[in-house]
């Protein structure tokens, strides 16, 4: 079938952004992915946009599909069956670069500032930490964090509050909270209990809805309160 | 401007951090990335990694390098076997110890799982020794080494496509960068280069691999006239998901998943008693390609069934989550009910950049490159012969990846700063005007879907003189039409139109380098069979195949295999 995508283009170089219509023949288990190759293979080489693993593993191409953030290698054709015109966008709240690239760098800032490495207390024992099962539990979920920035473009929060951390930071921050080899517990958590850190989530759940890795993004932040609430005299700095 | 680091490496997969974040104390070192950082396609990976642990049951490194030597049907250079089976347990601590999120057993160890050609006693029966983080392993890897990395302070260049190598006098002076965001090239002036620029699955139709799997690194030194070894060597992964190629793990079968044909036959009975379904990637893919031949595929197609019903919700959710996903997502299929329509799918390649333990490069003469390194799949070191085992290759990346950075942090002293030749990017900004100039020609996808359509076809699992022989003229020809390739876009931001353009260059002297070794080797041994010679044939094919570019085409010699320990006998499971 033939089906018609609206493209976001922008090259700060060439002038204002504007929207772009391809026509391409797609099936309907093809990726958007596929189709978006498709056009700029044989129709529009100088679309700019990012792609790599095309299974939803690496976490490149993250952009907005029909006003929802989602990787174009994970939604099909199918998915839009009673769209006529599928729009593509960069990511909200990011700077774009050209086209449907943005720019990451402070993205990846904000996750580095949550140090999402281990500290452990202890030098390490000469065969591997022991840790139970429930307690790598703790952390199974948001382990599978791809960092695709598709949470913190979708956040209504970001837009109000640029300097909010953002849903991806605080999943990474949960990661090393939550790991039992990790020794720094009470600093991570004094790191969270700071203004634009989990406060300013005020339960909007859409990093939730559009993970493609179906993270319980909100519910990991919420937790995070309560572990601030019950182990810091003032959370929220009250 | 002039870039100056001691070191500089290229690609940010598993190999490339491993080695930057053991030189990064002792020397400056910075990391080069085509794709943005934490994209590079060891996060692909989803089974595990294999070491000796012991958790599950005995074990021993032994049994391990037996394995890989084995499993690589006797190719594999036995003294590198050895110091990777040896390695393998403290080279997993230490991922254990640096954060990577493990499965445990309830004593709290590391959980290991049964994987393909993996046994104890020397092939007796399979034996857990995949250790993993449920089938996300390489990524959790990745990440890990990626933000040890940043704590670090390595200076990183993302989305950098390293065009160039430049050596002077025989030892290296730098390369040339090509800066995807802002289309300037730049050359960064350096002792050492190691090169870690992963696989080029990307020269085959379907492929596990990711769009940025092209060979590069591999390319730059087989253009300065550094053989390519064991180039005929590409593994076939059985269980890709049919049509797409998308992975599904030998996990899934190492968790009690079976294959079965139209009649719903547990085949691989057949095929490998002993083992079956957990046999080596070679022999499953040739197994499945037989059933489909001999009108056993599902429905006269060409795919089979992969089960997992019987695992049952919870295995699936806990230890296979992203493969049911994949499976959810892209077949709209639920493996708790539904059998998974698969078949073989270009994984990896055995073959690549000769190099000795260290990482060094060798020469044609075997002698090594003064600075110049490679590691990971774009290396040939060989370690995996004929056929990698699974959960051998995240290994190989982390204990070889370090061995190369710990012995440039040795080298350095020996390496002085040789001075560039003048103008060392000119060569570069020729090859990307001739392509921009061009008004019209042939677009590279054109010219990319046809090789990847001929590899497919006439040099994939099964092959044979005659076709090899077509191949290889038609790839010549699709070379010739390269020097006409055109782009839409000209502009300098992320012209990934260019790239595009550039990374065929590369593949289809790959392509050609794997067909003119294939069509060489008149023998059949792990992932390269031949119809027209079925036989593995030790007397005169147990060597090395080194591919060298010349301005006639591919030459073809050969070099000793190490065999220390393990005498070759017949490959059964």
């Amino acid at each position: 079938m033939e089906k018609q995508f609206r493209i976001f283009r922008f090259d700060p170089a060439a002038g204002e952004p504007h929207y772009q219509t391809y026509t391409v023949s797609a099936r309907p288990e093809e990726r958007i992915l596929d189709c978006l190759n498709k056009i700029k293979w044989e129709q529009d080489g100088s679309i700019g946009y990012r792609m790599s693993c095309a299974h939803g593993v690496c976490g490149s191409d993250g952009m907005r599909i029909n006003g929802v953030c989602a990787l174009a290698c994970q939604k099909l054709v199918r998915d839009y069956a009673d769209s006529i015109e599928i729009t593509l966008e960069p990511l909200p709240f990011f700077k774009v670069l050209k086209d449907l690239i943005v720019d990451m760098d402070d993205f990846l800032a904000r996750i580095e500032s949550m140090r999402p490495y281990l500290i452990p207390a202890d030098p390490p024992p000469e065969k591997e930490y022991l840790q139970s099962p429930e307690d790598h539990k703790k952390v199974e979920d948001v382990i599978r964090c791809i960092l695709c920035a598709c949470c913190t473009g979708a956040c209504p929060v970001m837009r109000e509050n640029p300097d909010y951390v953002g849903p991806a930071a605080l999943v990474w921050a949960y990661r090393f909270l939550y790991d039992t080899r990790d020794g720094e517990f009470m600093t991570r958590l004094e790191k969270l209990n700071e203004p634009n850190s989990v406060w300013p989530c005020v339960n909007y759940f859409e990093c939730t809805r559009v993970c493609p890795k179906v993270i319980p993004v909100t519910k990991s932040i919420n937790m995070m309160k309560r572990e601030i609430k019950k182990n810091l005299p003032n959370p929220g700095g009250e | 401007m002039v870039f100056k680091h001691d070191v500089l490496i290229v690609g940010a997969g598993l190999a490339g951090l491993r080695a930057a974040t053991e030189v990064a104390d002792k020397a400056d070192v910075a990391l080069f990335s085509k794709v943005y950082p934490t994209r590079s396609h060891s996060g692909a990976a989803q089974g595990g990694i294999a070491a000796a642990l012991g958790n599950e049951e005995p074990d021993s490194w032994e049994w391990h390098m037996y394995d890989t030597v084995k499993g690589g049907d006797y190719l594999s250079d036995q003294d590198v076997a050895e110091i990777l089976a040896k390695d393998s347990i403290r080279a997993v601590y230490e991922l254990e110890h640096m954060g990577v999120p493990f499965n445990r057993t309830s004593e709290g160890k590391i959980a290991q799982r049964n994987f393909g050609g993996h046994t104890r006693d020397f092939g007796k029966a399979p034996v857990k020794r995949a250790c993993y983080a449920a089938d996300r392993s390489g990524r959790v890897m990745m990440d890990t080494l990626y933000f040890e990395a940043v704590r670090k302070g390595i200076k990183i260049y993302p989305e950098f496509n390293v065009v160039d190598l430049i050596v002077q006098g025989g030892q290296v002076a730098g390369l040339v960068a090509y800066e995807l965001a802002t289309g300037e090239i730049h050359f960064f002036h350096a002792r050492s280069v190691l090169i870690a620029t992963g696989g080029y699955g990307k020269v085959y139709k379907v492929t596990s691999n990711a769009f940025a799997s092209t060979g590069d690194g591999l390319y730059l030194t087989y253009k300065l006239g550094i053989p390519l070894e064991d180039m005929e060597f590409v593994q076939f992964h059985p269980t890709g998901i049919n049509g797409l190629g998308v992975l599904i793990s030998e996990a899934a079968r190492g968790e009690g998943g079976v294959l079965r044909n139209n009649a719903g036959e547990r085949f691989m009975e057949r095929y490998a008693p002993t083992i079956k379904d957990l046999a080596p990637r070679d022999m499953v893919s040739r197994a499945i390609f037989t059933e489909i031949r001999e009108g056993r595929g599902v429905k006269g197609e060409d795919y089979v069934y992969l089960d997992l019903t019987h695992l049952g919700e919870k295995k699936l959710a806990e230890k296979l989550s992203d493969i049911s996903s994949f499976v959810k997502i892209y077949l709209g299929l639920n493996p708790v009910t539904d059998l998974i329509p698969v078949s073989p799918t270009c994984h990896y390649m055995m073959g690549g950049i000769p190099t000795n333990t260290h990482g060094q490069v060798l020469d044609v003469h075997h002698n090594p490159v003064p600075g110049l390194y490679a590691a990971g799949e774009c290396s040939c070191i060989s370690l995996h012969g004929a056929n990698r085992l699974g959960c051998n290759s995240l290994l190989d990346l982390v204990v070889f990846g370090r061995r190369a950075g710990a012995h440039i942090c040795d080298e350095l002293k020996n390496l002085p700063w040789v001075e560039p030749p003048p103008a060392p990017e000119s060569a570069t900004r020729e090859r990307i005007g001739r392509i921009k100039e061009k008004a019209s020609g042939d677009k590279a996808v054109v010219i990319r879907q046809r090789l990847q359509e001929i590899m497919t076809t006439e040099c994939s699992v099964f092959r044979h003189e005659e076709t090899l022989g077509k191949a290889l003229d038609e790839i010549r020809a699709l070379e010739e039409r390269y020097s006409r390739v055109s782009i839409d876009y000209k502009g300098d931001r992320f012209n990934t139109d260019l790239t595009d353009a550039l990374e065929l260059e590369h593949l289809l002297a790959l392509g050609e380098a794997i067909v003119a070794c294939a069509l060489a080797r008149t023998e059949s041994r792990g992932a390269h069979w031949r119809e027209d010679f079925p036989e593995r044939v030790d007397g005169e094919w147990l060597k090395h195949t080194l591919a060298q570019k010349t301005d006639s085409g591919v030459s073809i010699t050969y070099k000793p295999v190490n065999i220390s320990r393990f005498e070759p006998k017949p490959r059964a499971y």
